[in-house]
Formats: structure tokens, sequence, C-alpha cells
């Protein structure tokens, strides 16, 4: 293979979402890209010392800062006249995008940055060991908001990242997943042509945190957007343009392939409240297909 | 050309000399004036810098370390409780080995609050792998900048230098100083040319994770470097003399030792009024002296151990505290004479000026009628012991 | 000197994490296989390649088994044997 942008040989578990999409966007980005790495699964299994899998510039300072470091690339290379050449990546997890790095995400976005933000979203700090974030979904059983004989596990629901981006008032916000490949890099591909902030979020599973098969990986991606609790949609210039139409499934089709969720199997209450956030996601966003043919 | 000029003014000046790419800071008092006029500068189009203005300091330390990687020159200023939030990143700008340069306006920390001078914010980041230097007067405050660049970008150092200045006394206060002319400057100090950058054309990873197989060395490194700054501290400020006529040896300064029976050690400001009392007592035929540390990291031990080991009793002023223990200058200075044949009999420990408590020239007469055989341990100087008396609950 | 960590691109390649592999491993029928590439783009290793039909192949020094390829084959041209079988 030639000049390889993600290269293999790194660390990550087998059936990493997360991977599948570095990768991913990488790729559709192109070897003219400087990519900023929060601290997190993808940062520790791509660069332990001495080994990078990275064949673009790539930095790593701390948790919270990918936006700001990315924000001072982005000056550099507008002082040296190279920013129209260049694209500046600044990714993250979902802990370090919603949580500890939202203040400099903030920054980054409001001061009008040409900067694309990733946010891998496996809804969990998985790197230290699967404790819960401001993206963990409603009821998922995580390390810090366990099931027990008094909690049904997370009791709050996701962050709405992409709104807050989108408040800010910028040219490209999009959700993607690692189960649409193809969607996810048409989305890259469009955010690097725009200029100006944007911030597009990925939907990742974890096979470790979530507790389902590595083989499943793909599948459970596209059950969480065909059950409606992964909405897939497109902004821009704060308005919505885009959205993929599903035919809604049940979410007990997403919830009962993952460990957990499995707690809420015998738990019709529970299971009601989380259909109901998908609900809410279907008709704020238009999701259901029409009885004509969509695309 | 010799202006009259504030502090603040006087390091924009300088920093516009330096013309880094990019300029981002925090607001915070008393480090504002800095920024402002650098602000300024670059609205009039007399500084073609990238100014990013940022949501906090850990951002600003942030933005200068992408910068900055990506093989540019950079600047950041701040003071006190911004230094001390971004104190992760600073870390993390010397694990990196990037150079940069910051203006600390040193001020007291929170809680209290407290706006006004005291060294506790940089003294207690001595332990990240920074140079610091502690300056004067406005003239080493602008010169201590351009040796500072000097020094961060020089390929055997790549560590990032913080110019420490006191916070209103050196930022709001007034003085002449001669600031150079842009050939001069270009004479001192070449363009940057990194090591490692942040470029498609030649792609490298940063900031790796090392295990313990790896981290260790890292750190002596740093370590051995900063010996090599010791030697080269001196080095460029000969060079400095050269280009711009001021003598500085870099890391000290021997006022009057010579012959000393009695030396105070002190950084900062303070040192123009500990200058004054010594030349009046002088006059009275008392033999007393000052030592003035201007470089903190690297430690001279080696220069201070031969100003100090023949003077019978030494004075350490310090500026900051470690609560619960021996203050940090005189901790540094008294370690540097363990175990050696020849060393002071008398080192005493001397608290002055914390929160912007003024040190005037009585301070100093005072510090030098305490400094006798008695040894003194963390003698705060000016308490006001009336306060002490409330009582709560 | 030695300190800023600095990796060169693509030196994870020297791991071969192929060898993570116990239980199973892809194999590449080629036989109705219509190129839609989709094997390619959700490996997490990146380690598949082709382009035409029925040219598609993974390199087993760095598959670690998961199995997604051979799972999103529209045409099921990939199945999943024993790690430990002959072919």
């Amino acid at each position: 293979m030639d000049r390889q942008l993600f290269a293999p040989g790194h660390t990550a578990c087998a059936g990493c979402g997360q991977s599948m999409a570095a990768r991913l966007v990488i790729e559709a980005a192109g070897p003219n890209t400087i990519v900023v790495n929060n601290t997190g699964c993808l940062e520790v299994f791509s660069t332990k010392y001495p080994e990078s899998a990275w064949g673009v510039p790539w930095i790593h300072s701390l948790f919270e800062n990918a936006a700001a470091v990315a924000s001072g690339i982005e000056g550099a290379l507008k002082y040296l006249g190279k920013k129209d050449s260049i694209n500046v990546i600044a990714q993250a997890g979902d802990g370090g995008t919603a949580d500890i790095g939202l203040q400099a995400l903030s920054g980054m976005l409001e001061r009008g940055h040409d900067i694309l933000y990733v946010c891998y979203d496996n809804e969990a700090y998985m790197n230290t060991g699967i404790q819960r974030s401001g993206l963990t979904p409603f009821d998922s059983n995580t390390t810090t908001s366990p099931v027990g004989s008094v909690s049904s596990g997370n009791i709050r629901n996701k962050k709405p990242m992409p709104e807050i981006a989108n408040a800010h008032g910028i040219p490209y916000v999009a959700t993607a997943t690692a189960g649409y490949p193809q969607d996810l890099q048409r989305k890259v591909k469009k955010a690097i042509s725009i200029k100006g902030p944007k911030y597009i979020q990925v939907h990742v599973p974890c096979p470790l945190g979530w507790r389902h098969e590595p083989v499943l990986t793909v599948e459970v991606a596209k059950l969480a957007v065909e059950t409606g609790l992964y909405p897939l949609i497109e902004y821009e210039n704060g308005v919505l343009i885009g959205r993929r139409q599903i035919k809604p499934k049940p979410v007990e089709e997403y919830l009962k392939v993952q460990g957990r969720f499995k707690h809420l199997l015998n738990n019709p209450e529970e299971l009601k409240k989380i259909q109901e956030i998908a609900d809410i996601n279907i008709n704020k966003y238009n999701l259901r297909v029409e009885s004509q043919d969509n695309k | 050309m010799k202006e009259f000029l504030e502090g603040s003014r006087a390091v924009a000046e300088i920093v516009k000399l330096c013309q880094p790419a990019v300029i981002s800071a925090y607001p915070i008092t008393p480090q504002t004036h800095i920024v402002e006029e650098l602000a300024q500068f670059v609205a009039n189009g007399e500084l073609k810098s990238q100014f990013i203005n940022v949501e906090s300091e850990h951002s600003a330390a942030s933005v200068v370390l992408g910068a900055s990687a990506t093989g540019v020159r950079v600047y950041t200023a701040t003071s006190s409780q911004g230094l001390i939030y971004m104190s992760e990143v600073l870390f993390n700008i010397a694990g990196m080995r990037l150079p940069l340069v910051l203006t600390c306006a040193n001020r007291a920390l929170s809680a209290p609050i407290n706006i006004w001078n005291d060294q506790q914010d940089s003294v207690s980041l001595r332990d990240s792998g920074w140079l610091q230097f502690y300056v004067e007067d406005v003239q080493e405050t602008a010169d201590f900048h351009l040796i500072a660049y000097r020094l961060a970008e020089d390929k055997s150092i790549m560590l990032p230098v913080m110019v420490n200045m006191d916070g209103f006394i050196l930022t709001h206060g007034i003085e002449t100083v001669d600031i150079p002319a842009q050939e001069q400057v270009n004479a001192f100090l070449p363009a940057y040319k990194p090591l490692y950058k942040l470029d498609p054309e030649d792609p490298v990873s940063m900031g790796l994770l090392a295990d313990p197989d790896y981290y260790m060395e890292t750190r002596y490194a740093i370590q051995e470097t900063m010996k090599t700054a010791l030697a080269l501290i001196p080095k460029v400020a000969a060079e400095f003399s050269k280009v711009f006529g001021r003598s500085y040896n870099g890391l000290i300064e021997e006022y009057r030792t010579k012959d000393a029976e009695r030396v105070i050690v002190a950084m900062g400001s303070v040192c123009g009024t500990i200058k004054e009392v010594v030349d009046e007592l002088r006059v009275k035929g008392r033999k007393v002296g000052l030592l003035k540390i201007t470089c903190l990291r690297p430690l001279p031990a080696q220069q201070i151990c031969e100003a100090l080991k023949n003077i019978p009793k030494i004075a350490v002023i310090d500026r900051a505290l470690s609560l619960g223990s021996f203050a940090p200058l005189v901790s540094e200075i008294k370690a540097v004479f363990f175990g050696k044949n020849k060393k002071p009999q008398v080192i005493s420990s001397f608290i002055a000026g914390l929160g912007g408590r003024d040190i005037t020239k009585d301070s100093i007469r005072e510090v030098f009628r305490l400094l006798t055989a008695k040894e003194r341990t963390c003698e705060f100087i000016d308490l006001k012991p009336e306060l002490l008396q409330e009582n709560y609950g | 000197m030695f300190g800023p960590l600095i990796g060169k691109p693509a030196t994870t390649r020297k791991n071969k994490t192929g060898s993570w592999r116990i239980e199973s491993r892809p194999k590449f029928l080629q036989k109705n296989c219509i190129a839609c590439k989709i094997c390619l783009l959700v490996c997490p290793e990146g380690c598949i390649t082709g382009n035409e039909k029925n040219t598609f192949t993974c390199d087993y020094n760095y598959c670690k088994g998961c199995g997604n390829c051979a799972a999103i084959c529209p045409k099921q041209d990939i199945e999943m044997i024993k790690e430990d079988a002959k072919e």
C-alpha cells in the first residue's frame, strides 16, 4: 500500500467502530490534512511511542484542547499563507467533546476558524474504562452510572451536541455513523469543501463498552439509526437540509443486542421511555419514510 | 531609541519587533495592557500576526502550542490564576519541546483573590521544565524578551521561556527604556527554524504515548538541556551586549557583594529598592550587598556558590511560600551550599511583599537589621499582628 | 536530543496484529463479488484491498478476525472460517 493515511498494526480492539470511522474520515479528507487529537482510545491505540498509525501530520496535546490547538495551527497556516491548501481536523471522543472539551470547542466555533471538528461518539469514557459522559444515552449501564437495585443506569439524555454546535451559527453540522461508511465519507468531503467551522458527530459502536460481539459493530450502528435513536441529519447554515429517512424499528431491536441495555428487556416502563426518545427524534426530524419512494 | 514607556507597552514594542506569527491571550489583571497594545498594533497593520482572542487561558496556551508545532514563532502572556489554569498546558509544552515565550505579570494567587504583586504564581511552576527569568526594571523586561526568544528557539534548547515581571510595579510603571531598532533585533534574533513541524510535505506525529520504557528518558533529556542552557545563557547575554550595548550576566547580578558581610538574595523589582538601601548603608560604612537571581530555571547553582561562599550572612527574601515547609528560594539557596566547605554561616529566610504589600526601603533596612548570627526561618516582614487576633465562630 | 517523541508515518505496520486472531478469519470467495467496496470501507484495520469484481482480499498480517466484512457483504461472498482451517 502506498502512502497510507491511517495504517494497520494499531492496537484498537477487533471490530472497533472508532477505528473504522477514523480511517474513513482521514481518507476522505486526504493527505493534505493536519489532524489534532484529544486524549482517548483513538489517540492511545494509534500512537504508542515509537509507532504511529498516522500518515498525515498529527498532534496530540491534552484531553480537552484539540479545538484550541487546532485553532493555533489554523492561525499559523493562515500566517504562512497555506490555509487554503491544507485541511485542519480536530477530533475527540464524546467526553473530550461534550464534557471537558466543550469550552475549547465553543471558542473555536465562535471564532469561525476553518476547521472540521469530528466527535467520535461511543457514548462513554471508553479509554478509561466505560464511565458515563454527557453523551451517554438514557438508561445506559456504565461503571459510573451502573445498574443496581435502585438504578436502571444513566438518568440523563444525551447532551444535544449537534444542536449546540448549530446554535453557534456555523456553516455545516452533521451526524454520521460507522454503520454507513459512504455517507460518513460524503459528509467529510462536503465539510472540507466549506470554509469555516464544521461539526460532524459520528456514532461509533464500542464492542467492549456496549457489550456486543465485534462482528456486530456495523449492524448495531445501523440499528441505532433505524430505530430513530441516532438520527442522521445535516444542517447547512442553521437549516436542516438532509436526514436519512427510516422505516422505524422498535427500540428493542437495537437494545437487545447490547449488554449495556440488557437490564431493560424485562422492564417495559423503561423501554417505553426509550421508545419515547426515539419517537421524539422521528417527529422532530421527520425521519419516517413517506409512502412514496424516497432516497 | 529611548522612550518613556509603561512596562506593558515596552513588552508589546519588543514583541512587535520579534514578529510572532500567532499571538493568543486571555485578559487578566495586570497583564491586560500588554495584549491590548499588541492588539492595537495588529489593528493598525503594524504587526502582521494572527491575533486570536480565546475563551480561556488554557486555550490561549493551547493555541500557541498548536501554532508553535506548526513551526512559527508565537507569543502569549498571563498572570496568577491564568498561569495556574494553563499550567497543565505549560507542562505539556515543555514536555513536547516546543519553543514559546510567555510573559507572566506576577500576581498573587487566590484565595483570597488579590490582584497585586507577588511571585507565587510563577514560582509555583518552577518544576515545569520552563526556563524562568525574573526582571528588575522595564529595560530588563524588554531585553530579556529578546534573550528569551533567542534561547527558546536555539536548537540545543527547544524549551519554552517565561519572563516574569512584577505585576503593576513593572507592568504599569513608567520608565525610560531603550527600544532597539528592527535591524538590531534581526541581527540578534534569527528567524525561527523548527526541528519538527506539522507539515503534510513531511508528516510526523507529535505527543505520543510514552510507556514506562520511554518516559523517564524524556525527562532526563530536559534536565540535561537545562545544563546546556546554563552554559548558553551567559554566551547569549554576551552576544546581546555586542548588539545592544547593555551588559547582562543573564543568570545573576552581584551588586557590591565582593567584600560584603551581609547580602540579601532576591528576585524581581524589589532588587531596585534593595540596591538603593545597599548604597545608603555603604555610605554609612556598612558592608552590605545584593545578589539578584535573574534566572531561576535553570538554577545557576555554581554561580550562586561562587558569589556567596565567602559571605558570612545571607538573607533570602522570598515573595512566595511553600506552605508547610521552607520558602522556595531559600530552600534552593541552602541546597546549593549543602556539603560545601566554603559557605555562609547564616542563611536566614524572610517573607515579604505578599499580595502586593509594598516592600519599602524601611522593610529592607529591617531585613538587614534582622540578619544576625541567629538564623531566622520564614520571618514575615511588615506583618500586621493585630489582624491575626480576629476570631471566627 | 531525545525528547519530543516524534512518530514516523505508518510505523504501526511493524505490529502484525494478525496474531490476535484466535477463532476465525475471513475467506474471500471471489465468486459473486460486485466490487461494492463496503468490506474495504468498514474494515477497522483498513487491511482489505481490491478494485475489480472478485479481486478483494485482506492482509492476514493485520486482520484481527472481527468479521464485520463477512457480516455486511451484500452477496455473502466473504465467509468466516476457523482460524486453524487448512485453506
